[in-house]
């Protein structure tokens, strides 16, 4: 770790023989109210004109470029920003475990404690005991190899000294506290025998255990459902009454902020535009960008079609069961996926299909296209198409396409994007000799807004969002009447997202096009659908016009997805 | 758990008649049999050795009888080594060549997986470069050249250690060979290992374990070390297949008295029921040492359990 502090002068001095320039900042920090508490309290972390290089072969990538921020006790700040703000980076650094080609400056003081110039030692002291952390990825943060009462004893042990029984019961009590069901007997599961909101709970225990003064949680509930995420962030809340420590809350999710944080800080390429009071930045923004993300939230709505357009794809009893055991004796063991839907899309539609992970949503979409062998009766465009092979199928994939979520697994690296959206065209019309291909592939290109000069690129020199539009470039190539759509903005920061909405909406009314639009995010498919299909267990629990299942949700399930996403109750603590 | 092994057990019997089969017809397809001697045998006496070996009844029917046999344990008689029979001749080559092997998957294991953690740890520095380069030419280079080397040098030209021989298995006889063995399966680890522990290192939960506070040192060999040894492990079935095939060749050029040297020279005098007996022996001895490598793998995975 190279951290050279520029301010090192300051850094010698211990805190309350503070010199004329801190001094100085901090009296302005009052003065425009960003200092919470009384002058004289000095805060719990502060953070001084942190820059962060990145030291890499073909030069210095500035990554953090001078923020400055304070953060006191039992406060919780909320470091907001899209992909590649610098906010994980600027957290990273306070616990010092960047890459070693990472160059730090600046001063990070923790009760006065300069944190760029501590020891390695000393740092060691202070991670897992005076600042913890609860990471995004709940499902790969804890070692898959350990049992999890064993992962939270190793805290316990390294800064409190606590072993066997005692260090047991105290694991036990931390567990408790998170709300782990039947602690007791969870204590000895290992990692993947919990559910992702499991797992982050035992990530906060872990994190809980020398009871921190600092919890970094960084993007702590993106990876979780809506219903779990508003849990978790009740969870956190309660826990930091209960102990009193500071939060600092990584997030590019301004809706969660407003209900969570006490103040705000605005990040965007690595500096800090905006720092205030939750309320005020909700209310009166003073950046544009700020302003931009709060508006971020997609908006509109699509009217219905005529009730007697004529209906595209239709589906009864649609059922699809996985094997997930076969023993040497006795009868396999299924699983069903999704259990008898009927479903009917009308051309011009949108049907939004939501439910949380594991609700048999993209295993339905994928049945549907005759992706995934299921049971049933499916037609399109009035064919029957469960009795049709692959041969059979292959007229129809013109006509029916999709959109995958992840804009960077799904398109093939080693092939540009001219040859990833051609490719199609080479299956469905080998008439067309390479120009008229060519031809085609630029016209997909500047439907998706994308320069038709950059298909000879690869897929990794695209941001998210415009891989997303290749993605839907090489759908459209074919000229689709219809278009699955499996979560196409989940993996996008919501600035690019309602860029990506706009397009899809505009492609419909062009095309005529029908969608099915899978997704977790209640916002989007409010936005773009105009029918609602609302899934939990491979079952539908509602369905019926979006507008009037957002006005009045019959179904207590919807209701309670709809808490979870629009308005959070963080107030009441229960698990 | 025992549903599995009792059902891997089962599937091994298919893989087995298929080595059988094949080894049995490739062995009748070579050219001479086992009575081509330097000097010519009388032809009546020869037809009475091959009548008493049912060598003189049509093929399909000699398979029939080699199998039928084979269920009952019954290896044949060698055709070369008159007084012994061929389980005979296994259990006493296989001492000399489970010793040899033991040792040359002991040291692959300890040599090699803490060489690739080195390399893991010191990531494009020197020491990687050396391990790394020198891994390299350890795979490039067959054991077979290297035992005649390893023999030429230290034995013939240092004379530091006997260039041949078993001598009941004395340490001076074993670290040749062993060597010789060994070398190409601790390149193949170092190089497992390496990449392997550079990807755990790099996984969310070595991030966590930092930021508990612990040190460098007890990240690796308390949180890498067994999710990066996974790979090493799925890769020993593999190893052992290696090591045992390699053996018959190090015997030989040793001059051991293992049971890989009854292998070459039962195929060089198309000894047929020698041969065969070596194939089937070493054929299940692979199949059961991979079952039992999967099964240690599920012991170390909690993630992976072979339910009933």
């Amino acid at each position: 770790m190279t951290s050279s502090p520029s301010t090192s002068g300051t850094s010698s001095s211990l805190p309350p023989a503070r010199n004329a320039a801190d001094q100085a900042r901090a009296d302005t920090l009052t003065r425009l109210g960003l200092a919470a508490e009384a002058p004289g309290t000095p805060p719990l972390m502060e953070i001084n004109d942190l820059k962060v290089d990145f030291q890499l072969p073909d030069g210095a990538v500035p990554a953090v470029k001078g923020v400055s921020f304070t953060l006191n006790k039992g406060e919780t700040l909320a470091l907001v920003g899209e992909s590649g703000s610098g906010k994980s980076v600027t957290s990273t650094a306070i616990l010092r475990l960047l890459p070693e080609l990472a160059e730090i400056k600046g001063a990070i003081r923790l009760r006065g404690e300069d944190l760029l110039s501590a020891s390695t030692r000393r740092m060691r002291e202070l991670r897992g005991n005076r600042i913890a952390t609860v990471f995004q990825e709940p499902m790969t943060s804890l070692n898959p190899l350990h049992r999890i009462g064993r992962q939270i004893i190793e805290v316990l042990a390294l800064h409190r000294d606590l072993k066997g029984r005692a260090a047991r019961h105290k694991a036990l009590e931390l567990l408790e506290q998170v709300g782990i069901p039947e602690p007791a007997r969870r204590i000895d599961s290992y990692p993947h025998e919990l559910s992702g909101g499991q797992r982050q709970r035992v990530m906060i225990a872990i994190a809980l255990a020398c009871e921190p003064d600092l919890l970094i949680a960084d993007e702590p509930t993106t990876a979780l459902d809506v219903t779990v995420q508003a849990q978790i962030l009740r969870l956190l809340k309660s826990l930091q009454q209960r102990y009193g420590m500071a939060i600092l809350f990584i997030t590019h999710d301004l809706s969660i902020v407003r209900h969570f944080a006490d103040r705000v800080c605005v990040m965007r390429h690595g500096e800090l535009l905006e720092t205030g009071a939750t309320h005020d930045v909700f209310e009166s923004p003073q950046h544009a960008y700020t302003r931009m993300l709060i508006d971020a939230e997609p908006a509109g709505e699509k009217a219905p079609v005529a009730a007697d357009a004529p209906v595209l794809l239709s589906a009864r009893d649609v059922r699809v069961s996985f094997t997930i055991k076969r023993p040497l004796f006795g009868p396999k063991v299924a699983f069903e996926a999704v259990r008898g839907i009927d479903l009917e899309v009308r051309r011009g539609q949108t049907i939004g299909i939501v439910g949380e992970s594991g609700s048999g949503k993209s295993t339905l979409g994928r049945a549907l296209l005759r992706l995934l062998k299921s049971q049933g009766q499916i037609s399109f465009d009035g064919v029957d198409i469960m009795p049709l092979d692959k041969s059979g199928m292959r007229p129809l994939r013109s006509r029916m396409q999709v959109v995958f979520q992840d804009p960077f697994g799904s398109l093939s690296p080693r092939l540009t994007v001219g040859e990833i959206i051609s490719e199609g065209l080479r299956v469905h019309h080998p008439e067309l000799n390479r120009a008229q291909r060519d031809a085609r592939v630029c016209d997909a290109l500047s439907e998706v807004s994308l320069d038709p000069g950059m298909r000879n690129r690869y897929p990794h020199e695209f941001s998210g969002g415009q891989r997303q539009r290749i993605a839907i470039a090489r759908a459209l190539v074919l000229k689709p009447e219809f278009l699955l759509l499996d979560e196409p903005t989940s993996a996008l920061d919501r600035s690019v997202q309602v860029t990506v909405i706009d397009l899809l909406r505009d492609l419909q009314a062009r095309h005529g096009l029908t969608y099915l639009f899978i997704s977790h995010d209640l916002a989007v498919v409010r936005a773009l659908s105009d029918h609602l299909i609302v899934m939990k267990e491979g079952e539908v629990v509602e369905s019926g016009s979006t507008h009037a299942i957002f006005e009045a949700p019959r179904e207590r399930y919807t209701r309670e997805l709809m808490q979870a996403a629009f308005a959070p109750d963080l107030g009441q603590t229960h698990h | 758990m025992l549903s599995y092994t009792l059902k891997r057990l089962l599937q091994a019997i298919p893989t087995l008649l298929i080595v059988i089969t094949l080894s049995f017809f490739l062995m009748r397809v070579a050219p001479g049999g086992p009575f081509d001697g330097e000097r010519r045998l009388p032809p009546e006496i020869e037809q009475n050795l091959r009548a008493a070996y049912h060598l003189d009844e049509p093929l399909p029917m000699q398979y029939l009888r080699y199998l039928g046999d084979l269920v009952q344990g019954d290896l044949g008689p060698s055709f070369k080594y008159k007084d012994f029979d061929v389980s005979e001749l296994i259990s006493q080559g296989f001492p000399a060549s489970l010793e040899l092997g033991m040792w040359a998957i002991l040291a692959a294991l300890l040599i090699g997986v803490p060489l690739g953690v080195i390399a893991a740890i010191r990531r494009n520095s020197t020491a990687d470069y050396v391990v790394m380069s020198t891994a390299l030419a350890g795979i490039a280079v067959p054991n077979f050249v290297i035992a005649p080397l390893l023999a030429l040098v230290f034995g013939v030209l240092l004379g530091w250690l006997p260039a041949g021989g078993w001598n009941g298995g004395a340490w001076q006889n074993l670290l040749l060979p062993v060597v010789a063995l060994s070398i190409q399966q601790i390149a193949y680890i170092a190089r497992m290992m390496r990449a392997s522990m550079i990807e755990v290192l790099g996984s969310h939960y070595i991030r966590t374990a930092r930021a508990k506070g612990l040190s460098e040192w007890k990240v690796i060999l308390r949180h890498a070390l067994r999710p990066a040894m996974l790979p090493v492990v799925s890769y020993l079935g593999p190893a052992i297949a290696g090591i045992i095939t390699g053996s018959v060749v190090i015997e030989q050029i040793f001059g051991i008295p293992g049971i890989g040297r009854y292998f070459v020279q039962g195929a060089l005098n198309r000894d047929y029921t020698l041969v065969m007996g070596t194939v089937v022996f070493y054929g299940a001895l692979i199949l059961l040492l991979n079952l039992i490598v999967d099964l240690l793998y599920s012991m170390l995975d909690p993630q992976i359990r072979y339910d009933d």
